[in-house]
C-alpha cells in the first residue's frame, strides 16, 4: 500500500518532467487548430510545420553553424585544457601555484561584469559577425583545467618516469600515455563544454546579427520572438523540437555520463 | 609534489611549463584581465561605441542610484529566489528522499527528471510559453477542467516573478536531486539504526540526522540557485520581454537592454559591475548563515 504510494509519486512526477516534451512533439505535427488539447494524437499529424520552418528561416544552416561552433570550443577545451592541466598537475616551474589560484579567481567572476568589455573586445578586434567572435570567449575554460589538472594528479608517477627515460617529450607524454588514461575526466569535460556552448544564447545574440551565422537556438529565439513565426504555435513548437533534438538524443545514448558530469559541474559551488 | 627527473635541469622544466600553460595566460589575458580593467574603466564613462569615450566621473553610479528600472530589476530578482529557492529545495530534497527509498527502475526516473536541465532553456521558455498561456494554455486548461479560476501567469504582474521561478525549477531540479541523492547515500546507515534503537521518530531522524548532514548540499543549491537567479536572461526575453510593467526585468536583461537596444555601454558596464557586487554579497551571506561546518 504504502509502496505504491510511492510509485503513483514518482510516475506522478515522471509525467509532470517528460509529457511536456512529448506534447511539444506532438503539437508541432498537429495542424495549427488542433493545438492545445492534451491529447498527443492527431489523424492529420504531418511535418507541415517543420516544412515550414526549413522555408522561413534558414534552420539548416544554423543546425550546421551550431554543431561547428560547439565542436570547435569543445575540442579547443579538450586540448589546451589538458594541456594546462598537465602542466599544473605535473610539472615544476615558477609561478605555477601562482597560476593556478588565478584560475581558481577566475572562476568566482560573475559574467555580467566582463560581458560588456568582452562585446567590446570583438568590436575592437573587428570580428563581429564571424565564426571566431561566437567561440572565441570559450576556447578554454578554468572549470575544465581544474577538471584535468585534479584527475592528472592522480596517475602514478611511474608512467611518466617512464616514457620521460624513453626519451618523450613532454607533449609526447600528455597525448599518448596521459590522456588515453583520462577518458572519463575526457567525457566529462566534452559533455560540458559541448553542451554549455550549444545552448548558449546571450553571447550569439550579442556578436552575431548576420543571419546565415546565427546558431540554432539565438535563429530560434529570434524567429518565435520576431514577427516570422507570426505567433504561429505550431512553427514555434516545431522549431523548440528541432533545437531540443540533438541533445535529447545525446543524452539517450550518454544518461549516465549526462547526469555525472552535470553533478560534477554542480560540485564546484 | 612530484619528484622531477635529475636530467631536468629547471630552467629547462620552466620552460616547458610555461610553453604548455602559454593557451592559458593568452586566454586570461584577451577575456578575463582585458575586460576586468576595461570594465573598470567604462563605468566612469559615456560611451556608444562609435564616438569617442566621454569621461563622465561618477555619474553612471548617481544614475544607478535614481534608477527605478535598476531597483525594479534588483527587487524582481529577490522576488525570483524568495519563490524560487525553497521551492527547489524542497522539490529536489523530497524526490531525491523518495528515489532514495529503494525504488525499482530509479535510474529510470532519475533520468526523466534529469531531462529538462539538458535541454535548451530556450526549447524550454517556448514551451512553457505555451503551457502559460493565459487563454488556451495547457495550465489554465487544467485549471478551468478542474472547476478552478484561469490563472494570469505572465499576464499579471504581482505573479509574472513567480511564474518564471516556477519554470525555472521545473528546469533546474533534476540536477539537485542528483546532487541530494548522493549526499544521501553518504549518510552512514548506523545513524539512523542508532536513532531508531533511541526511539527517534521519523521526523525527528529527518530533522536531526538527514538535514544536518546534508548541509552542504543545501549550501550547494542556496548557491546556485542565486547565481543562477542573477543570470536570468532568455526566460523574461522570451516570455514577457520583461513586462508586464517591468515586472519581470531581470538584470542581465537590463543590460542587455542598455548595452544594446541604447548604446550605453559604461552604464551597462556599471549595471554589471553592481550586479556582481551583489551576487558575491548575496553568497558571502548565504554561506555564513547557512553553512555549518563540521557536522560532517
Amino acid at each position: 500500500m504504502k509502496r505504491g504510494l510511492l510509485y503513483a509519486v514518482l510516475i506522478a512526477g515522471a509525467v509532470v518532467f517528460a509529457y511536456p516534451f512529448l506534447w511539444m512533439f506532438a503539437s508541432s505535427l498537429k495542424p495549427e487548430a488542433e493545438i492545445g488539447g492534451f491529447g498527443l494524437w492527431s489523424s492529420s499529424a504531418g511535418f507541415h510545420n517543420y516544412a515550414e520552418v526549413f522555408s522561413r528561416i534558414p534552420i539548416g544552416r544554423a543546425l550546421f553553424n551550431s554543431i561547428l561552433t560547439s565542436t570547435i570550443s569543445t575540442t579547443s577545451v579538450i586540448v589546451f585544457g589538458s594541456m594546462v592541466g598537465y602542466a599544473l598537475a605535473r610539472l615544476n616551474f615558477r609561478g605555477r601555484d601562482g597560476l593556478y589560484y588565478l584560475i581558481l579567481f577566475t572562476m568566482m567572476v560573475p559574467f555580467q561584469v566582463t560581458l560588456i568589455p568582452q562585446y567590446v573586445l570583438m568590436v575592437a578586434l573587428g570580428i563581429t559577425d564571424t565564426y571566431l567572435a561566437i567561440v572565441a570567449p570559450t576556447l578554454l575554460s578554468a572549470f575544465s583545467i581544474v577538471l584535468f589538472r585534479q584527475f592528472f594528479r592522480g596517475i602514478p608517477q611511474a608512467f611518466i618516469d617512464a616514457a620521460r627515460i624513453d626519451g618523450c617529450s613532454e607533449w609526447t607524454i600528455l597525448r599518448r600515455i596521459i590522456l588515453p588514461m583520462a577518458r572519463p575526466v575526457v567525457v566529462t569535460v566534452a559533455i560540458l563544454t559541448f553542451m554549455t556552448s550549444w545552448n548558449e544564447v546571450l553571447w550569439p545574440l550579442i556578436v552575431v546579427r548576420e543571419r546565415s551565422l546565427m546558431t540554432m537556438p539565438q535563429l530560434v529565439t529570434l524567429f518565435t520572438i520576431g514577427g516570422e513565426s507570426e505567433a504561429l504555435l505550431g512553427l514555434q513548437l516545431a522549431a523548440a523540437t528541432l533545437l531540443a533534438l540533438p541533445i535529447i538524443v545525446g543524452y539517450s545514448f550518454f544518461q549516465r555520463s549526462f547526469i555525472e558530469s552535470m553533478a560534477s559541474a554542480g560540485i564546484k559551488g | 609534489m612530484n619528484a622531477h627527473s635529475h636530467t631536468d635541469t629547471p630552467r629547462h622544466a620552466d620552460r616547458v611549463g610555461y610553453a604548455l600553460v602559454s593557451p592559458y595566460v593568452v586566454f586570461f589575458l584577451l577575456f578575463v584581465g582585458y575586460p576586468l580593467i576595461f570594465s573598470f574603466v567604462l563605468m566612469f564613462h559615456r560611451w556608444n561605441i562609435v564616438t569617442p569615450m566621454e569621461w563622465i566621473g561618477l555619474r553612471n553610479f548617481e544614475r544607478l542610484l535614481g534608477d527605478p528600472l535598476f531597483y525594479a530589476s534588483i527587487t524582481n530578482t529577490f522576488i525570483f529566489l524568495f519563490v524560487h529557492i525553497p521551492l527547489q529545495l524542497a522539490a529536489a530534497l523530497g524526490i531525491a528522499v523518495l528515489l532514495n527509498m529503494n525504488v525499482r527502475f530509479r535510474g529510470f526516473f532519475r533520468t526523466l527528471y534529469f531531462l529538462p536541465v539538458v535541454v535548451s532553456g530556450v526549447v524550454v521558455t517556448i514551451l512553457w510559453q505555451q503551457l502559460y498561456a493565459y487563454d488556451a494554455g495547457l495550465l489554465n486548461r487544467l485549471m478551468t477542467a478542474l472547476g478552478a479560476a484561469r490563472i494570469p501567469w505572465l499576464v499579471n504582474p504581482d505573479i509574472a516573478m513567480g511564474s518564471i521561478a516556477i519554470m525555472a525549477t521545473w528546469k533546474n531540479v533534476g540536477i539537485y536531486i542528483v546532487l541530494f541523492l548522493a549526499g544521501l547515500q553518504n549518510i552512514p546507515s548506523e545513524l539512523y539504526e542508532s536513532a531508531s534503537l533511541d526511539g527517534a521518530s521519523p521526523a525527528a531522524r529527518f530533522f536531526r540526522i538527514t538535514l544536518p548532514m546534508l548541509n552542504p548540499t543545501v549550501v550547494v543549491v542556496l548557491v546556485l540557485s542565486t547565481i543562477g537567479g542573477f543570470s536570468l536572461f532568455i526566460e523574461p526575453y522570451v516570455l514577457t520581454g520583461g513586462g508586464p510593467m517591468q515586472s519581470t526585468l531581470s538584470g542581465v536583461l537590463y543590460i542587455y537592454y542598455q548595452a544594446f537596444n541604447f548604446g550605453h555601454m559604461g552604464y551597462a558596464a556599471t549595471l554589471g559591475f553592481v550586479l556582481a557586487v551583489l551576487v558575491f554579497a548575496v553568497v558571502v551571506l548565504q554561506r555564513k548563515s547557512v553553512e555549518t561546518e563540521g557536522t560532517v
